[in-house]
């Protein structure tokens, strides 16, 4: 059995978590993500000006800061924090903390290779709209290939202490090491399902542990304090959720109940680069405090297409607030909106989407919200998205008027107008698994 | 009698790209049939009415005791063009959680 704990459910979760998780007892492997669908994007822009980052740039340090106690208990670390640029991240490693032995994955960056993948015939096609990659082709930023496990089992094989990625599945983070550890192969699907089912939930840190979870969330324990997940995984395939000891939250059938339905979509074809995973099949067991047991996994032979997250540039967007307090606290907001709208079209400026919400009143579940007789004080938050960028500039000048020209006692405008923000879009496509040469560089 | 959906069940939700999933599961074992019977998915995408543009799917993972429901065009674009403050639908569980259903006392009885 090894210990796989994660203490970075994305790139910018609690900076304290590995430190916690690597005095637990036992921990063998701690990995930690830190990679969202765009934040790909968000690195690349990084790199672009300055060739040394579009690397996770909290992960060094904190490495650093980790590293005697890692080498002391034989830790070893897994993390996605390369980015579109694992080989920087790996140097800037070695520079703060010389004596790890660090390993980085590489090939799942496939920026350079679209045009020779459309010519041959890929069209790259967007999973949702269908739409072919040429139609965006030009404003194209990052493309990244998600890996799977089996690249990063390999760089455990050449015995380094710290494994670095780029776009991998989040779950492979875990798998790798069982991989490597219980020789588990590519014909073996049943038990990389099973890993993958560990992997994925711990893949989102405490959101397994009794963060974010509705059952009777009032009575969970000790927020401030609390474990993020560890995982036993078993040669047989046999996964058990648990947390450190004397930590907050708790680990029930409901946290990790609703941590393996996040974020899927078909449980009987949970796609991944590894194994087609079906939870359906899963049994949970509360086998003592703090502990749920998972077997019953199953998985088909991998898919021959692997999925490619490309990021692209899309438009512009800005959101502006002005808050109003009661009497007519809402009304007034309403007004507001009324005029902003008629000032827009009065200056001719058209967008692709215009966005009001009344925030306290509607902002998160609009006619599903409860109905609020006299709220205290409404947000009116005003979003427009558009490719042309001057027109959505005009508007960040829009708002701030109404504080002296609309209904009386519009206040919070504090931080003046409001800022123009570049749209990074998605793109998820598939590319064949033959087009894609993962490898690993040890760095010295 | 009405009832809403957070007395037998609890649920999370989050994004991929302009979709967005709950998951819905059942406090009880005996609470599932319930779901499965109540909860269809044409139900709720009646419920989110303009909040979800596209289809709603549902998946039953009756091992969980849960139900999947994964709603099309839910996000106003997805992630990073979307205007709304919950961008990424990490309250849409909430949400359906305040949805009504028809249940008889008989069914609710934890005995």
């Amino acid at each position: 059995m090894i210990r796989i704990a994660n203490g970075q459910g994305f790139w910018g979760d609690w900076n304290e978590a590995p430190k916690q998780l690597v005095d637990a007892r036992g921990l063998d492997y701690l990995t930690l993500d830190y990679l969202a669908e765009v934040t790909m994007s968000i690195l690349q822009k990084a790199k672009k000006a300055d060739p040394n980052l579009g690397y996770a740039r909290d992960f060094p340090p904190l490495i650093q800061e980790i590293a005697p106690k890692i080498l002391d208990r034989g830790i070893r670390v897994v993390a996605n924090a390369g980015g579109v640029n694992p080989i920087a991240c790996a140097e800037a490693i070695k520079k703060l903390a010389p004596s790890l032995k660090v390993a980085a994955v590489l090939g799942d960056d496939i920026l350079n290779r679209i045009d020779a993948l459309v010519s041959e015939g890929q069209l790259l096609r967007n999973m949702d709209t269908g739409e072919p990659i040429g139609t965006i082709r030009e404003n194209v930023l990052s493309a990244n290939v998600y890996l799977g496990a089996f690249p990063i089992a390999e760089a455990l094989e050449t015995g380094a202490d710290v494994v670095i990625t780029g776009r991998c599945a989040d779950a492979a983070l875990a798998l790798g090491p069982m991989i490597h550890r219980f020789g588990w192969r590519v014909a073996d699907p049943d038990l990389l399902a099973a890993g993958i089912v560990g992997g994925h939930v711990i893949e989102c840190g405490t959101q397994a542990t009794g963060g974010n979870c509705q059952a009777d969330w009032q009575s969970t324990p000790d927020f401030a304090h609390i474990g993020y997940p560890i995982l036993e995984a078993h040669p047989d395939g046999t996964m058990v959720v648990t947390k450190p000891e004397a930590t907050g939250g708790r680990v029930t059938l409901a946290t990790v109940k609703e941590q393996l339905v996040y974020e899927i979509g078909d449980p009987t074809r949970y796609m991944t680069p590894d194994a087609v995973v079906d939870f359906t099949g899963l049994q949970l067991r509360q086998t003592d405090a703090d502990r749920v047991e998972i077997t019953g996994a199953r998985g088909a032979a991998r898919p021959e297409r692997l999925k490619a997250s490309i990021s692209y540039h899309y438009g512009w967007k800005a959101v502006g607030t002005l808050v109003y307090s009661a009497p007519e606290a809402l009304e007034k907001a309403r007004v507001s909106d009324t005029i902003v709208r008629e000032r827009l079209s009065g200056l001719n400026l058209h967008f692709e989407k215009i966005h009001t919400e009344f925030f306290g009143v509607n902002a998160c579940h609009a006619h599903l919200a409860p109905p609020v007789n006299e709220p205290a004080e409404v947000q009116l938050r005003i979003g427009v998205r558009d490719q042309n960028k001057a027109a959505v500039e005009r508007f960040t000048r829009e708002l701030i008027p109404l504080v002296l020209s609309g209904p009386p006692g519009a206040t919070g405008y504090g931080e003046g107008r409001p800022q123009v923000r570049e749209i990074v879009a998605y793109w998820p496509a598939l590319v064949p698994r033959s087009a894609v040469q993962p490898r690993v560089e040890v760095v010295d | 009698m009405k009832i809403r959906l957070s007395r037998i069940a609890h649920a999370r939700s989050g994004d991929k790209g302009d979709a967005s999933n709950i998951g819905i599961i059942a406090l009880r074992p005996k609470y599932y049939p319930l779901l499965a019977r109540e909860v269809t998915a044409q139900k709720v995408k009646r419920y989110f009415g303009t909040l979800v543009l596209g289809d709603v799917v549902r998946y039953e993972l009756p091992n969980l005791g849960a139900l999947n429901f994964l709603m099309h065009q839910a996000l106003d674009g997805g992630g990073t063009l979307s205007l709304r403050t919950d961008a990424q639908g990490k309250t849409h569980g909430a949400a359906l959680l305040g949805m009504e259903i028809e249940v008889s006392e008989h069914e609710l009885a934890t005995e």
